[in-house]
């Protein structure tokens, strides 16, 4: 919580705008690898039977297992970059009212 | 007692269940709008969770993606892994996370409202229903058909199939209209269980039946060696790609997933929901895709125009299991369409009705007729306000719209079904790619200020002619060069579809400026919305 907090201050600072371009950078490529691996391309043609399945349906399992956990990393500790405005002055006062 | 009474019986006792949780989701139910379509934005981790998942499931994991597997070996299991359980995992935080934002911020119900009050533009809330509306209704049709085949393929015929799906479709529009989302997201919630369940213990039976999954494997790969190895056959790694793609960027703009944004009752239920989702899609896609694939080595035969689950069921496990098996087939269709039921309701009432209504009451003053554009915009102006002073009417009337729209949608789409052309696959793909030709506009409405109310007219229609032409249009061959084929270069026309629309939504708003009346500000949500 605490660790969200302060990345939520780091973005509200004008200065530091770079330093969240940079966050979503990463994140962008982190996620980017964990697509780009769920199918494993390296494997392609191989037929290995490992405990009763293909060996790539063993690596597709893992990797969807380690795709949990970096989603969860995410959640803990990059939620917010790239969606929520860095610039608290573009941010619309919210509406009191609604209409139903 | 007969085999088909105790499998009907098995079906009718969960319909019943079901039923009876609609009923209590109605007690709680208030009549307002945002309560019947959102359940007033309060759902938790389990219910969002189980209630996005069991949307997503359809007629497709026990009967199509298995037919699949059956027939052409197990990789699409690594096309549903990396579709729903990353791509669209990423997509739930880009895009739902975002609209999520905005809608409690606003109160938008709809995609159309969303991006209508953002560009001051009814013709584009509008135009989003139309299409959103225009791809849903093939869809929920092949669910009906897939839950008519299933009863017919139960019963051995005695059953027929207009039966068997008409009195899915009637019991359906029963507990939607009756008690909106929340008893659609808990009767979503009990059928996803139920699906997860099922599925395991029928992969477990059928496993101790033949003795382990290495003597079911063994067995594949002496009748068809092929399927162990990846790839190969109808699987290309385009064809990967571009399946995993498409798809999953059209699952996110479907209007009962994409409002499925708007629901949830905190921060911690999305980021909890956005963690769990590639185990869950594993967990359900991995069993479901290699039983299909392993009934290939066991050399079941598949009845014509049947499905693989049932059959292979038939051979190895008791009829009752068969039966509690095919109920949770037709649980995943139920739960796909009883959801789009109501978001196509809803997309009809707030989107299509409700605009047109409103433009009765206000008197706006028609366009001069000075240009050609003036003058088909002051026709179909008028056209719209004598429309909605036809149906001008107060709220009460619009509640009971809302039913009466789940009713005509479910009716009119069962009707379809009864001579629905092409397989299921088929068609639902053609659905998939048509919403994700949608997905990349409203992507770049969301994050970037500078799109223009043009800019989205242009890339919403572009690459909805451009698809749409794909789709009817048979390929013809011009100068040695093949054009409205299903690929170019080998990747699916879809891809270049959506590659059109944001060049068009980034091109187009680039040279137009933005009207005073569209608002960038709308979508600039800071941490201060939680």
């Amino acid at each position: 919580m605490l660790v969200q907090l302060q990345a939520s201050t780091t973005m509200w600072d004008g200065s530091n705008w770079t330093r969240s371009r940079f966050e979503a950078l990463g994140w962008a490529l982190a996620a980017l690898v964990v697509a780009a691996l769920a199918v494993p391309w390296f494997l392609w043609r191989d037929s290995t039977v490992v405990a009763g399945l293909p060996l790539w349906v063993w690596w597709h399992v893992g990797w969807m297992g380690l795709a949990s956990v970096a989603f969860y990393a995410f959640t803990r500790y990059g939620w917010g970059v790239g969606v929520e405005s860095a610039d608290p002055a573009a941010t619309e006062t919210p509406e009191v009212s609604r209409d139903d | 007692m007969t085999d088909t009474t105790i499998q009907l019986g098995i079906v009718g006792g969960y319909m019943v269940l079901a039923a009876a949780i609609g009923v209590v989701a109605y007690r709680l139910t208030d009549r307002t709008a945002e309560d019947y379509y959102l359940a007033s934005r309060t759902f938790g981790t389990v219910v969002l969770l189980f209630t996005t998942f069991a949307t997503l499931l359809s007629a497709f994991t026990f009967f199509g993606g298995p037919n699949l597997t059956f027939a052409q070996g197990p990789e699409w299991l690594l096309v549903m892994g990396l579709m729903d359980g990353i791509i669209f995992a990423v997509l739930w935080y880009v895009l739902g996370y975002k609209q999520w934002l905005v809608g409690q911020r606003h109160g938008y119900v709809t995609l159309g409202e969303m991006l209508g009050d953002r560009f001051g533009s009814r013709l584009l809330r509008g135009l989003v229903a139309a299409i959103s509306l225009f791809w849903l209704f093939p869809y929920v049709m092949l669910q009906q058909k897939g839950a008519g085949q299933a009863i017919v393929g139960l019963t051995d015929g005695a059953v027929p199939f207009w039966v068997g799906a008409g009195g899915i479709t009637l019991f359906m529009i029963v507990y939607v209209a009756v008690s909106g989302m929340r008893g659609v997201a808990w009767t979503d919630t009990l059928q996803g269980i139920v699906m997860l369940g099922l599925i395991w213990a029928a992969v477990a039976w059928i496993l101790s039946a033949v003795g382990g999954p290495s003597a079911a494997t063994a067995r594949l790969a002496e009748t068809d060696p092929e399927f162990l190895a990846l790839g190969g056959g109808l699987y290309t790694p385009e064809y990967i790609l571009s399946t995993a793609i498409s798809i999953a960027f059209g699952v996110t703009m479907f209007p009962q997933i994409n409002q499925r944004f708007f629901v949830a009752r905190s921060q911690k239920v999305l980021k909890r929901t956005l963690a769990l989702w590639p185990v869950l899609v594993v967990l359900l896609f991995v069993p479901a895709f290699m039983l299909g694939a392993w009934a290939a080595g066991l050399g079941v035969t598949v009845p014509e125009n049947g499905n693989v689950i049932p059959a292979v069921l038939n051979e190895y496990t008791a009829g009752w299991f068969t039966a509690a098996v095919v109920a949770a087939a037709l649980a995943a269709m139920m739960s796909s369409s009883d959801s789009m039921l109501l978001s196509g309701a809803s997309y009809l009432t707030r989107d299509l009705y409700r605009p047109v209504t409103d433009l009765a009451d206000e008197e706006p003053t028609l366009p001069a007729r000075a240009s050609l554009a003036g003058r088909v915009r002051r026709s179909l102006l008028g056209l719209a306000v004598s429309m909605g002073r036809l149906l001008r009417s107060d709220q009460d009337r619009e509640a009971l719209l809302a039913r009466a729209g789940v009713v005509v949608f479910a009716t009119l789409s069962f009707v379809a079904s009864l001579s629905a052309p092409g397989t299921l696959v088929q068609i639902g793909d053609t659905a998939f790619g048509g919403f994700a030709q949608l997905a990349l506009p409203v992507i770049v409405a969301l994050y970037w200020p500078r799109t223009t109310r043009q800019g989205m007219f242009a890339g919403i229609v572009g690459s909805q002619v451009f698809y749409i032409a794909h789709v009817f249009v048979p390929a013809t061959t011009i100068g040695g060069v093949t054009v409205l084929g299903s690929a170019y270069f080998t990747w699916d026309f879809a891809l270049y579809g959506m590659a059109l629309s944001l060049l068009l939504t980034v091109g187009v708003s680039l040279l137009t400026t933005a009207d005073a009346d569209e608002r960038a500000e709308t979508f600039t949500v800071g941490t201060r919305a939680d």
